[in-house]
């Protein structure tokens, strides 16, 4: 079949590799028909992430159709499904409480070894995402072998076009997850840091869940003016002062809820991030947090702190005497997307999320390291990229 | 100079001492070797299932990495077939020492080993979480021609092999099977090789 495969820092190509098989019984193998490039694949991309190895198949977000199916599947060759990025058991104690990727099982018992060294307990399995991720082979490809696809895949009704569930795999669920855990009250102000897609339904959720005003921040005015679309108020870090604008906005008292949808490498001629950048290049810190720290800053007093958004290492210069002092909660995590699935699969159906505005590109999976670079490089023109094999 | 256990103050396990004699504290046979290594997982399933399924000694080969076989004898006795290096195998036979069903399991290996071992897994009912299952298995640290075996049967670090043995254990009971993350048939026979 055909992969696109990692073989360095901005080095990705289409080769031919040798298609996946029925390996363990609640496999199933699915003929990918859609899967897309996200922010989290551009830190692959840009050599941020470690454990990566030359030749890998990226991608977790994909759907397709079933074509094989082991003895335990309980899905039928020929369905539609869109898959979770997050590889879970179903069967654990953190999946028996929907924290799907907190689950035991999905990670090979070697590759478990790095994630308990580094953060004390090993996470789920992911698709396409280094081999401490458990080094499963990901999505932008032809086919894919998805373990667990009895408590994973969900079934998409016919009739459905792809772009409309595509997200389902990932970035809607995550923008929900985090407007979940800003744990929003009626009449609150929330901000968002980012308006990739992540942050852009973390805005549509924000206003579902019953904000009054969302204030989404980022530098590209493309973004920001879909976040407006959703009834957002803007500010572009480039043209004003971040937190003097945020105070002016809520009358002194900062926003209630603060997003960081943003991550590792953010950008901007901010000081704390150029020392970051001097630290990773130099490998004293891993990652660059200028986001997250700014809305530590901004976010009222008592207020909730949400982040999405993928760290993957250490940081310093948390402001934890801030955090401390004004008695701020976090909550983040990577998404338990099948908690979130059949939810958010009937709100697309009743057209209360809109899906397909953010797609900006489609394009063969042949031409995908194309669309890496353009993603990459030209973050105002091209929100979601989605490949679909056999396109052109 | 080795301490008593009764010197320890806190509740630690022996197995996470940093002083005094855990092989004694927990009972183990000094005989088979001076390093032991313990090792702590909870599995969502009922500790009866866990035990009948570890007492089958024959089902081990199927978790634990470097063990190709193993073959009762009798009721107590078995006849172990290891991973030894340069795709040799070493050969022993082990003897269980302590039974109680549902909760304990230790066996050690007999006089004659080359390898002398020994281990014990418990088994301790969690209530709504499962089970608490705890080996703890002494050994010889490597040194010499049998160190280098032992090393080889427990890949790196005895830890680290003891600690992957029973994550395998914990996802065959409550999945019912092994995760990998292979995507063809060769690279996952590789894999488990
Ligand atoms: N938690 C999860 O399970 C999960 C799932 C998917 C993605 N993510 C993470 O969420 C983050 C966002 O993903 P995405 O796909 O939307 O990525 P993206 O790269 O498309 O979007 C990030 C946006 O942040 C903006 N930005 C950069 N620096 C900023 C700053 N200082 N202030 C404000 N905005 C700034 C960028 O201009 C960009 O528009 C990434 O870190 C990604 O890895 C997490
Ligand atoms: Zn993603
Ligand atoms: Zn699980």
């Amino acid at each position: 079949m055909r992969a696109l495969a990692w073989h360095g820092r901005h080095d990705v190509r289409v080769d031919t590799v040798d298609d996946p098989e029925i390996l363990n019984p609640r496999d199933c193998i699915i003929k990918v028909t859609s899967t897309a490039i996200c922010g989290s694949d551009l830190h692959l991309y840009d050599g941020y992430i470690p454990t990566m190895q030359a030749g890998d198949i990226l991608g977790h977000e994909f759907m397709g159709e079933v074509v094989e199916i082991g003895p335990k599947s309980t899905l039928k060759k020929g369905q539609r499904v869109v898959v979770p990025f997050t590889i879970a058991c179903g069967s654990c104690y953190h999946c028996g409480k929907h924290q799907y990727s907190a689950c035991d099982n999905g990670l090979p018992a070697d590759n478990q070894d790095i994630a308990q060294e580094l953060y004390g307990q090993p996470m789920s399995g992911l698709f396409g995402y280094s081999h401490m991720t458990g080094g499963y082979a990901g999505g932008q490809a032809e086919y894919v072998r998805v373990p667990f696809s009895d408590v994973g895949p969900i079934v998409i009704p016919d009739g459905i076009e792809d772009d409309k569930v595509l997200f389902l795999s990932d970035i809607l669920p995550t923008g929900w997850q985090a407007a979940e855990n800003a744990q929003i009250e009626p009449g609150d102000t929330v901000a968002v840091w980012g308006c990739g897609p992540v942050g852009l339904f973390a805005v549509q959720s924000a206003f579902l869940m019953g904000a009054e005003r969302v204030i989404a921040i980022d530098h590209f005015p493309k973004r920001l003016a879909l976040a407006k679309r959703f009834g957002a108020e803007t500010i572009n870090f480039e043209e004003s002062a971040v937190y003097e604008a945020l105070m002016a906005m809520t009358g002194g008292i900062g926003p209630d809820a603060v997003i960081d949808s943003v991550g590792l490498e953010a950008h901007g001629f901010f000081v704390d991030n150029v020392i970051d950048q001097i630290k990773k290049s130099t490998f004293l810190g891993t990652d660059r947090a200028h986001a997250i720290r700014q809305a530590i800053i901004a976010c009222r007093k008592g207020g909730r702190v949400s982040m999405p958004a993928v760290y993957g290492g250490l940081v310093d210069k948390f402001p934890l005497g801030a955090f401390m002092e004004k008695g701020l909660t976090l909550k983040t995590g990577q998404t338990h997307v099948q908690h979130y699935m059949p939810a958010l699969l009937n709100a697309i159906l009743e057209e209360k999320i809109d899906t397909t505005f953010l797609i900006s590109h489609r394009m063969d999976l042949e031409e995908a390291p194309q669309g890496y670079k353009m993603f990459h490089d030209d973050q105002n023109e091209v929100t979601k990229v989605v490949l679909k094999p056999g396109f052109n | 100079m080795s301490q008593s256990p009764t010197d320890h103050t806190d509740d630690a396990p022996p197995t996470t001492w940093k002083k005094g004699d855990p092989i004694a504290a927990e009972g183990l046979p000094t005989t088979t070797g001076d390093s032991i290594v313990g090792r702590t997982v909870t599995i969502n399933r009922p500790a009866a299932e866990l035990f009948a399924y570890f007492r089958d000694f024959t089902n081990l080969p199927r978790f634990m990495e470097n063990v190709v076989s193993i073959t009762p004898i009798d009721a107590t006795r078995s006849h172990w077939v290891v991973k030894a290096p340069a795709g040799r195998t070493v050969e022993w036979d082990a003897v269980v020492t302590d039974e109680t069903p549902d909760r304990v399991i230790a066996w050690t290996s007999e006089p004659s080993a080359d390898v002398a071992n020994s281990g014990r897994v418990e088994f301790r009912d969690a209530g709504a979480r499962g089970t608490v299952v705890t080996a703890t298995i002494v050994y010889d640290p490597p040194a010499g021609i049998v160190g280098k075996i032992v090393a080889k049967m427990f890949q790196r670090e005895p830890a680290i092999q003891a600690r992957r043995d029973l994550r395998r254990f914990k996802q065959l009971m409550e999945t019912g099977e092994i995760a990998t993350g292979s995507f063809t048939r060769k690279q996952h026979d590789e894999e488990f090789a």
